[in-house]
């Protein structure tokens, strides 16, 4: 099980943590692979000052864009995940 | 910064005194030596020889040390989170309606005619008097006469206590019926003298903050009521959220996002049901079981926004405490009940974080600005009347609930609330939702405010359009991530 957390604060969600999200949860999907991705939220992270989003994936820390969350799946999530 | 732009801050000098006293008792706890301080507060506060309010210094003191003992948390045996300082009690008259020297005698016997008990008589100056054997107090006279000559000598207290919990004890101070005290504090804020005040757990709150270790044993959650932004308004919105920070938070999260849960949960429940009141008031709830408890079982299953969004931190971001700051003293009571116990583990006022703020030397107005927003416009607007009906409205439009007929009535304030209650209790009220509030004006009118006053709906709108988020379903969009982390709540209770 490969554990997704967004930060959903206040500063993140000005960020995007919203559109991040719904990319997400959209990603997981389309791979099917709801059984094997655990996605969840926390308030705040402390790294407001990050230009992006605060996730972390199975601990591991990534400021992440609305636009890069493609990235974040593709190269990190999915690799996990198979 | 002096004494009286302080003094600014508050709408009356009975606040200001009260606030001398928690920010004295926070500066010993913070500093640790509260226990060897405690006994000098009062002359710290009141120095010197010469009498300012009352009789004498000594009495000022001895009012003052009562006010430092509620600041601690008063009397841990009565259940009750208003307490009257007996002592400070001025045992004002209590006479009820009264004819005033104002009466002209004049011809037209207008308060004879209105009254409905024949009470009023007139000597032989054609003076009218009441016969207080047969008054009941309905005020009608001193509503007609031309002159304005009635008045009602009512004590601020029993004035303002509209569920009529407030009388004399035998020493002629005034007295509170828990069974019918609902804690909403229109006391607190009325008395002129200051008698009736709500205990403190500011301690309680600097005890958390001290224990987490800078927020690494657990995280410290402050739950910002929407009224907030009616309030401080020396300062920028931002500011006071860094403000809390500094006092040691780890973050501050809008309740105006629970209020957009309940909303949206709000709506389905309702349109199922058929009929409801609201949840979100506390003290409205509280009158509901205890003057209306056949209506009990109407009341919103929902928690309050407050406790629904403070059970979501605990879900999602634990091991954490989670304080409300709000304008409200009901919610002192509130959070120890065994619903709400487990998600919200300490409430103050805005008065109370006046207090903070100081104790620890934080001037907001130098900081810097903080990141606030969760919530959308509805859950903001649920500060003030007339936000839940016009929420759950909107929440049923996004929830496309089309075939339930939205019959709302906005109860401003606990008279009202009263009314549309005894209505559909006698089974004639045109409506299927009740939003109820014990505040006139709703949150913003609420006792632990620090001002009060007409622009502070138009702020709580103005802030509500800010909100990033425009519909309650974007803003709650994320709600479906409190797959809990850790089990729920309660988890590190001590």
């Amino acid at each position: 099980m490969v554990k997704v957390t967004v930060c959903i604060g206040s500063s993140c969600h000005l960020k995007g943590s919203r559109q991040v999200v719904e990319e997400l949860q959209y990603l997981i999907n389309k791979h099917d692979l709801g059984d094997r991705v655990e996605l969840s939220g926390t308030f705040c992270m402390g790294r407001c000052g990050e230009d992006g989003v605060s996730v972390t994936v199975d601990g591991d820390y990534y400021a992440v864009k609305p636009e890069n969350v493609i990235d974040l799946f593709t190269d990190v999530i999915m690799k996990k995940a198979e | 910064m002096d004494d009286i732009k302080k003094r600014r801050k508050f709408d009356t000098k009975v606040q200001y005194l009260q606030y001398k006293a928690l920010r004295e008792v926070a500066r010993g706890a913070w500093n640790g030596d509260l226990l060897d301080k405690v006994l000098d507060i009062p002359n710290v506060i009141i120095p010197g020889n010469l009498p300012t309010m009352r009789c004498c210094v000594y009495k000022e003191r001895a009012i003052m040390a009562e006010r430092v003992k509620l600041a601690m948390g008063g009397d841990r045996t009565n259940p009750n989170v208003i307490e009257v300082i007996d002592i400070a009690c001025d045992d004002c008259p209590t006479g009820g309606y009264e004819v005033t020297n104002a009466c002209r005698g004049c011809l037209a016997h207008r308060c004879e005619d209105v009254c409905r008990k024949n009470a009023i008589s007139f000597d032989h100056q054609q003076k009218a008097h009441i016969d207080k054997n047969l008054c009941v107090e309905c005020g009608q006279c001193a509503k007609v006469c031309p002159y304005s000559a009635i008045v009602s000598r009512r004590r601020p207290c029993e004035n303002s206590c509209k569920v009529k919990a407030i009388s004399m004890n035998e020493n002629k101070a005034a007295s509170i019926n828990n069974d019918k005290c609902t804690s909403c504090g229109a006391c607190v804020y009325q008395c002129p003298f200051g008698a009736i005040i709500d205990k403190s757990f500011i301690l309680d709150v600097i005890d958390m903050i001290k224990k987490s270790e800078n927020n690494t044993k657990y995280k410290m959650y402050a739950v910002v009521a929407p009224s907030i932004s009616s309030q401080f308004t020396y300062a920028k919105l931002g500011q006071v959220v860094t403000g809390i920070l500094k006092l040691g938070f780890f973050n501050v999260v809008e309740a105006a996002l629970g209020a957009d849960m309940v909303a949206y949960k709000e709506a389905a429940e309702l349109a199922e049901k058929g009929f409801l009141t609201s949840s979100c008031c506390p003290a409205f709830v509280d009158y509901i079981r205890k003057q209306f408890p056949e209506l009990a079982e109407h009341i919103s299953a929902n928690l309050s926004p407050a406790a629904t969004i403070a059970k979501y931190i605990k879900e999602t971001s634990s091991p954490c405490k989670v304080v409300f700051i709000g304008p409200c003293t009901a919610k002192k009571m509130e959070f120890q009940k065994p619903e709400v116990r487990p998600y919200i583990d300490s409430v103050i006022t805005f008065e109370e974080l006046q207090a903070l703020y100081d104790s620890r030397d934080i001037d907001i107005e130098t900081l810097e600005e903080s990141a606030l927003d969760n919530a959308s416009y509805f859950g903001r607007i649920f500060a003030r009347s007339g936000g839940i009906t016009d929420a759950v409205r909107q929440a049923l439009k996004e929830q496309n609930i089309t075939n339930f007929d939205y019959k709302p009535v906005t109860c401003d304030g606990i008279e009202a609330c009263r009314t549309a209650l005894l209505k559909k209790s006698k089974g004639v009220l045109d409506a299927n939702f009740i939003e109820g509030m014990a505040c006139v004006d709703g949150c913003i009118g609420g006792a632990g405010c620090l001002t009060h006053g007409e622009k502070n709906k138009r702020e709580v709108d103005a802030y509500g359009r800010l909100a990033m988020e425009k519909s309650i379903s974007d803003a709650i969009g994320i709600y479906n991530l409190a797959r809990a982390e850790v089990p729920a709540a309660n988890e590190e209770e001590d």
